[in-house]
């Protein structure tokens, strides 16, 4: 085990995936010699050469294109968008390429090697365009996979499964623990499952689920809810598409309380598809109702950015409604 | 430690003290052409095909044509929902692919059934994808002409426009990087080539070093919109040159001049490995589709000028002159894949469609325990209701 920040886990991730197979690709804007704007690829190109670690043309759409094709080909690109907030230009590519190769052609051709990298989420005052989670986005895409890891840990295990997976895999990473975020981690090659959510505190009051930064939200909220008598369990999603209903159901079962923390925008963002289901399958468990302490319905904002985070106080604020109700 | 080095983007500039804005950098890129619309061989110096390759290549250009026209009317008469001819345009896609060896990706758009019918794909395969049943390998999933080969190195076709064209360059990337002697082809219309994907395409293929022939196919015209309303430049070529790549323009209804470029092309990108542009000028001769009405927006005169160019027509005279024309056996050719095609429509027409189980495969590796739910449920509500849905293999009528 070494001491790892969350960036230092993914770039150890991505000499590991490199080193274990000569076909892993690293590409993007910046992503060369110069290491990422986050460092998240430092010295890729030194070890393993410009084939195989390559800045690209200032193009998304061109960049997840070009890796869809390598991915075709049968090359495993690790492809770099340097904010999830400019993933955009590559939308189409996404949607109707890589989500859409495998179907197409029934099975002939696939962009499964294909993983997308991406930071995304807000904290670090960048405005509306340095900021937003636009995960829920990508989970109404049929074909690909939606990852989002908590913790170095968890960042190394689950983008060593992302690249190793047969199916496009979307890893999100919450930047504002890029560097905050600190733990132990193997050095050894190690995965860890996707589809699966992870038990991050047992609790017996209200279940919390969240994924990403706001997994420490929901612990801080919890340990000030203790404080207050309520006994909270703690749901890492890890993986949102598909995302691992059995386990946040069997909780909600037993807890009868349901909260939802993202960042994003309430309306249409994942809590909704969590809740829709939860209501469907737990009704009869279920004491009050579903809580969703997300961002606002507005653009990320800059000056009042600490009033738009669904915060730990807000969170105790619904927490405490739920169990009040 | 990291080795810098210092660099001038200056450095090829010259100074000017004159205050003028430039719109064209030289004159319009000239259009390589062999044979003239009789046939005759126009240059001297330029090599020249075989016998058995111009024979091929004329052959699956009268292949086409007689798929197409068949199979035009099998929609007009409703036997399959859509089609697209490619009438006109034979020679641009034929004779580029007989130019290039089997182990090269053919990545097209969705006009170009001359390629994969040069490479073999059989009117059986043709009419499976066409009426979508059982043996269709894309699963009854996509309109008709969308197809793909694996074995013959024919990338499945998709509807969007120009996405194949960054995707041709990561392949050629990816061909390169793996040491294979190879190279993708990557067909497109002049419409297309607006796509933000051409341009990405383009300049990655030639910053990235990756051994990819685009080819452009400059029909004149985008579904009804006319070239001169989808761009002002000198064509497709003159973009080439912007992104610093190879680029040569080439007549597309003239057979030889189109192989002879692509032969160069394919040489050069795989020997420095660096992509070539090809923009081929032709006529869509055909509709855009059998959905489309060309009357609606182009005159007659206009069409039969193009007809007079028949890139089939002028391979015919080449052949003539070459000596190299059997009538009889090109008759017997066209009598025997008349006969194959209304065949085997029949037979494709009455094969039985996929089982409803396919709906969730290959949308992930395995079906993932969500979509074995819904499957289950629509199973369950389909069984319910066996006569308000089409009939699936293995379902009980």
């Amino acid at each position: 085990m070494i001491k790892m920040n969350l960036l230092q886990a993914i770039n150890n991730a991505l000499v590991t995936a490199m080193a274990a197979n000569p076909k892993v690709l690293v590409l993007g804007e910046d992503v060369g010699h110069f290491g990422g704007v986050f460092r998240a690829t430092s010295d890729l190109q030194a070890k393993f050469g410009r084939e195989r670690c390559f800045n690209t043309p200032l193009t998304e759409q061109g960049i997840i294109g070009f890796a869809n094709g390598l991915a075709a080909q049968g090359c495993i690109p690790v492809a770099e968008i340097q904010f999830a907030d400019y993933i955009f230009p590559a939308f189409d590519q996404i949607i109707n390429e890589t989500a859409k190769f495998r179907y197409r052609s029934g099975g002939q051709f696939d962009c499964g090697n294909l993983t997308i990298r991406a930071p995304y989420g807000g904290g670090i005052a960048g405005g509306h365009y340095h900021s937003q989670s636009p995960e829920a986005f990508f989970t109404h895409i049929p074909g690909i996979k939606v990852v989002i890891p908590r913790n170095p840990y968890q960042a190394k295990g689950l983008l060593l499964s992302a690249i190793r997976d047969p199916d496009p895999v979307l890893f999100l990473e919450p930047k504002r623990i890029y560097r905050a975020s600190v733990g132990d981690v193997p050095e050894e090659d190690y995965e860890l499952p996707l589809g699966q959510a992870d038990v991050v505190q047992v609790g017996t009051d209200i279940t919390l689920v969240g994924w990403g930064a706001q997994v420490e939200v929901l612990q801080d909220a919890a340990e000030q809810a203790l404080k207050l008598g309520i006994s909270c369990e703690i749901i890492d999603l890890q993986s949102l598409l598909p995302w691992d209903a059995e386990l946040v159901c069997a909780s909600v079962n037993k807890t009868g309380r349901l909260l939802i923390n993202h960042e994003a925008p309430v309306t249409s963002g994942f809590g909704s598809e969590i809740a829709a289901t939860v209501q469907e399958r737990c009704f009869l468990h279920l004491e009050s109702p579903i809580q969703r302490v997300c961002g606002l319905d507005t653009p990320y904002p800059l000056i009042q950015e600490k009033q738009y985070m669904p915060d730990a106080l807000k969170t105790l604020a619904a927490i405490k409604y739920s169990v009040n109700y | 430690m990291i080795e810098l080095n210092e660099r001038n983007h200056l450095q090829h500039i010259q100074i000017t003290h004159d205050v003028e804005l430039q719109q064209h950098a030289h004159e319009s890129i000239p259009m390589l052409q062999l044979l003239d619309e009789q046939g005759m061989l126009l240059s001297t110096t330029c090599p020249l095909w075989d016998q058995a390759t111009a024979t091929k290549i004329f052959n699956t250009m009268h292949y086409i044509r007689i798929l197409d026209e068949r199979m035009v009317s099998a929609q007009r008469q409703g036997r399959i929902s859509f089609y697209l001819a490619c009438t006109g345009e034979e020679a641009a896609v034929i004779a580029s692919t007989a130019a290039l060896q089997p182990n090269d990706m053919i990545m097209t758009q969705y006009r170009e059934q001359g390629a994969l019918a040069y490479r073999g794909y059989s009117t059986e395969q043709f009419m499976n994808q066409l009426f979508s049943n059982a043996l269709d390998p894309n699963k009854g999933r996509q309109m008709p002409i969308h197809y793909g080969d694996k074995a013959l190195n024919f990338m499945t076709v998709s509807s969007p426009l120009g996405t194949q064209i960054p995707q041709a360059a990561g392949y050629a990337y990816g061909q390169r990087v793996s040491g294979e002697s190879a190279v993708t082809i990557c067909y497109f219309g002049e419409g297309a080539a607006s796509e933000g994907d051409f341009h990405a395409g383009l300049n990655m293929a030639a910053v990235l070093g990756c051994p990819t022939i685009f080819l452009c196919r400059n029909n004149g015209y985008a579904i009804s919109t006319p070239a001169n309303e989808q761009f002002v430049g000198d064509g497709i070529a003159a973009r080439g040159i912007g992104y610093g790549v190879k680029t040569i323009r080439v007549d597309g209804n003239d057979a030889l001049a189109v192989f002879i470029a692509t032969q160069t092309a394919r040489q050069i990108a795989l020997e420095e490995q660096c992509p070539v542009l090809i923009e081929a000028m032709t006529y869509r001769l055909a509709a855009h589709s059998t959905s489309d009405d060309p009357s609606s927006y182009r005159v007659n005169e206009e069409e039969q000028k193009w007809q007079a160019k028949d890139p089939l027509q002028r391979l015919q005279r080449h052949l003539i002159q070459q000596q190299w024309f059997d009538e009889a056996a090109t008759e017997a050719y066209c009598e025997h894949h008349r006969n194959e095609v209304l065949r085997a429509l029949k037979v494709a027409e009455r094969q039985p469609n996929i089982p409803i189980d396919e709906i969730v495969t290959d949308v992930y590796a395995q079906v993932p325990l969500h979509l074995q739910t819904q499957l289950d449920a629509l199973k369950d509500h389909v069984a319910a209701h066996p006569n308000d849905y089409p009939k699936m293999t293995g379902e009980k009528s």
